[in-house]
């Protein structure tokens, strides 16, 4: 064990309420009839499906391939039939629908033939990155970044450091904390090859000291794993948003990411530990990414604990699993009561991002209307990334996105210590949020009138050049038939003046 | 005195020299507030203006000969980024030139298609590919929605769809509703 090298401005001692889903091990979710696969459930492409409707599958079978560089494939949770590849609801704070592959499971959970790979040191660093984005590995923290991209530094960089982050800061959230107290071996083996992907050895496990149980699992495994001398086990205070991988990386390292910059440009590579024991499943037993392990908590769930959920498993029939009281359409948050979002409709499906479905908070305060802000700087005090919460409050309502951006609104991690300590009760990260996506929103647009733009002017000048063409053509022609003109002429006039010569002989 | 004069006098010259010889080696090409006026413009290309594209409008502008509210694809929006711009009063749309709509693409019926090219030839940004006799199509992606290829269709295949959200494109809605509410009752 070693201790944590810095710490990062502000952010919040929170009370955890992980107490609840704690008690029971990791238990399986029962097999769905139907289960409902967005084709996008991760940060870039959306995949494209390689099954047709009315298609039989086995477990674990390819249904969607990786389309354009981020991105990655998707496979059948269960053996079964696809029923129907439309638009269905996602699980997304905009409550639209997207593009999903249906399933309808035959209850016989068949496998489809899958290698195992002993040892792994006989693939090169591209197999395994090509095999783990082929096994469709997503970072399970949250964000659903693909993570073969985060295995590949590139010519330019070199990686000093590989961290495994379970630090799970977030209240009520124990699926991490969970996998580390009974997966442990598993999680090192994702570890291993991880390693041997970035050419690293020093390796930082960081777990937050709230989690004892899950820092001695771990220890005992690491103690036997003798290929991971170079590992070590951080143990960091208990203080949100450590878990957020910037802030992590501030206190294991005492290095700050630059801003608009990435982890891996000071040497860092930073992966969640449902991630790398992801990895290890896939590489050494070759089954894809197909559950995953979800905490159900909240005051109104009865039987809350953490569950190994096969995707595309609705969330309802999750939910009712757990005895939670809860009328149906009832709105609920998917992750965390500080991160998370409010997501209402039954038939939305467990996604590869889906960490943690909360029904009812403790203490909940009643909702009441923002009040005017007073300037008291609270938020400022509180934002782990030092940006000033109070000026990019007012530069977003009044819509001055350029503003906005000068006060490096985009390094905002949307961690929430700023509304969480407002007096006044504004939802700060809502307003964020919203210059965020106009922002993004903007430039797109901007982007998209920039190619008109130019389309336009490019049809111009070619219709332009297409005229003069034409007209050089016409006077080529007209050339043409006044030369032929004045040799007919001239021809005719050789001959009369042929012919009156002959008269005139004669 | 005489001195003076001449001192005077070459120091303009110099100047007057310094100043042409500046105003040719660092001359700006093209009109620099008609740009600035068609990077404002949601370059449709739709001449609903009355005049024959973005670009033209932005220079009539520029000139002072056109009004700043003859834009609908743009809108209020575009409205009020050009008061700002040219310091000028804001003013409701034009309703001469048309309504503000919402955003659409033209999607081509394909099986009602006969090849005739008209639209290709009417679409100001070469959004649509196709050939003579052979079935067109819109490239989504390109189409500004200006539906200057509809009237020419002979058999009235084109429809304009309006662009449909997704969560992609989706933004998070503008929370300052929940303050608006309150100033309310103060």
């Amino acid at each position: 064990m070693s201790t944590p090298l810095g710490k990062f401005p502000g952010g919040l001692v929170l009370d955890g309420q992980k107490k609840r889903s704690t008690h029971d091990a990791i238990r399986k979710t029962p097999l769905s009839k139907k289960l409902i696969l967005p084709l996008q459930q991760h940060i870039g492409e959306a995949s494209t499906p390689i099954v047709a409707v009315g298609d039989n599958v086995l477990k674990g079978q390819r249904i969607a391939k990786a389309e354009g560089h981020v991105s990655v494939c998707l496979h059948a949770p269960s053996s079964g039939t696809i029923t129907a590849i439309d638009e269905q609801p996602i699980p997304h704070p905009s409550g639209l629908s997207a593009l999903c592959i249906s399933l309808e499971t035959d209850g016989e959970d068949r496998w489809i033939e899958h290698e195992e790979i002993a040892d792994f040191t006989r693939l090169s660093e591209h197999d395994i990155r090509q095999k783990i984005r082929e096994a469709g590995i997503v970072g399970l923290g949250g964000a659903g970044f693909p993570s073969f991209i985060k295995l590949n530094p590139g010519v330019h960089h070199h990686v000093e450091t590989l961290i495994i982050n379970g630090v799970e800061c977030e209240p009520y959230i124990t699926c991490d904390d969970m996998i580390m107290r009974e997966r442990a071996e598993g999680i090192l083996d994702g570890i291993e090859i991880m390693q041997y992907a970035l050419r690293v050895n020093h390796c930082v496990i960081a777990i937050e000291d709230n989690k004892p149980e899950a820092i001695s699992a771990m220890e005992l495994a690491l103690g036997r794993r003798h290929s991971l001398k170079d590992t070590r086990i951080v143990v960091i205070p208990t203080r949100y948003p450590t878990g957020s991988e910037k802030q992590l990386i501030q206190v294991v390292t005492g290095k700050q990411v630059p801003s608009h910059g990435l982890p891996i440009d000071i040497g860092i590579v930073c992966h969640n530990v449902g991630t790398s024991y992801a990895i290890g499943r896939a590489i050494k037993h070759g089954e894809p990414l197909i559950s995953r392990i979800v905490t159900v908590t909240g005051t109104d769930v009865k039987h809350a604990g953490n569950f190994e959920t096969l995707f595309g498993t609705p969330m309802h029939e999750l939910l009712s699993f757990c005895d939670t009281h809860r009328e149906p359409n009832e709105p609920f948050i998917l992750g965390g009561p500080m991160m998370g979002y409010n997501l209402s409709g039954d038939h939305l499906p467990v996604t590869k991002t889906a960490n943690c479905i909360l029904v009812g908070v403790d203490n909940a305060a009643p909702k009441t209307e923002p009040l005017p802000c007073i300037r008291c700087g609270e938020c400022a005090t509180a934002c782990p990334v030092s940006l000033l919460p109070q000026q990019l409050y007012w530069f977003s309502r009044s819509k001055d996105l350029e503003k906005t951006r000068e006060y490096n609104l985009f390094d905002c991690i949307e961690c929430g210590c700023c509304s969480y300590v407002c007096p006044s009760k504004i939802p700060l990260v809502h307003y964020f949020r919203f210059a965020k996506t106009e922002t993004m929103n903007h430039e797109l647009e901007t982007q998209k009138a920039d190619n008109a733009r130019i389309r336009h002017e490019n049809r111009l000048e070619r219709h332009e050049s297409e005229k003069k063409e034409k007209e050089e053509r016409q006077r080529q022609r007209k050339l043409a038939l006044a030369a032929t003109k004045a040799a007919k002429e001239k021809e005719a006039a050789k001959k009369a003046a042929e012919s009156s010569t002959d008269n005139q002989e004669n | 005195m005489l001195t003076a004069i001449l001192a005077i006098t070459i120091m303009a010259l110099i100047f007057g020299l310094l100043l042409g010889y500046a105003s040719i080696r660092f001359k700006v090409e093209g009109d620099p507030i008609a740009d600035q006026i068609d990077k404002l413009l949601p370059q449709t290309q739709c001449g609903q203006c009355s005049f024959p594209g973005c670009r033209p409008y932005a220079e009539a502008m520029a000139n002072g000969e056109a009004d700043i509210n003859r834009c609908p694809p743009g809108g209020e929006a575009t409205i009020q980024a050009l008061a700002d711009l040219l310091e000028v009063e804001a003013k409701p749309l034009d309703d001469e030139c048309g309504v503000e709509k919402p955003k659409t693409l033209a999607v081509i019926v394909e099986d009602r298609c006969i090849g005739c090219t008209l639209c290709i030839q009417a679409c100001p940004v070469d959004a649509i590919l196709g050939a003579a006799k052979q079935m067109h199509t819109v490239i989504t992606d390109e189409c500004t929605g200006c539906e200057l290829c509809v009237p020419p269709c002979p058999v009235d295949c084109i429809d304009m769809v309006e662009t449909k959200l997704n969560p992609n494109t989706w933004r998070w809605p503008d929370p300052s509703h929940i303050d608006l509410k309150l100033e309310d009752h103060s």
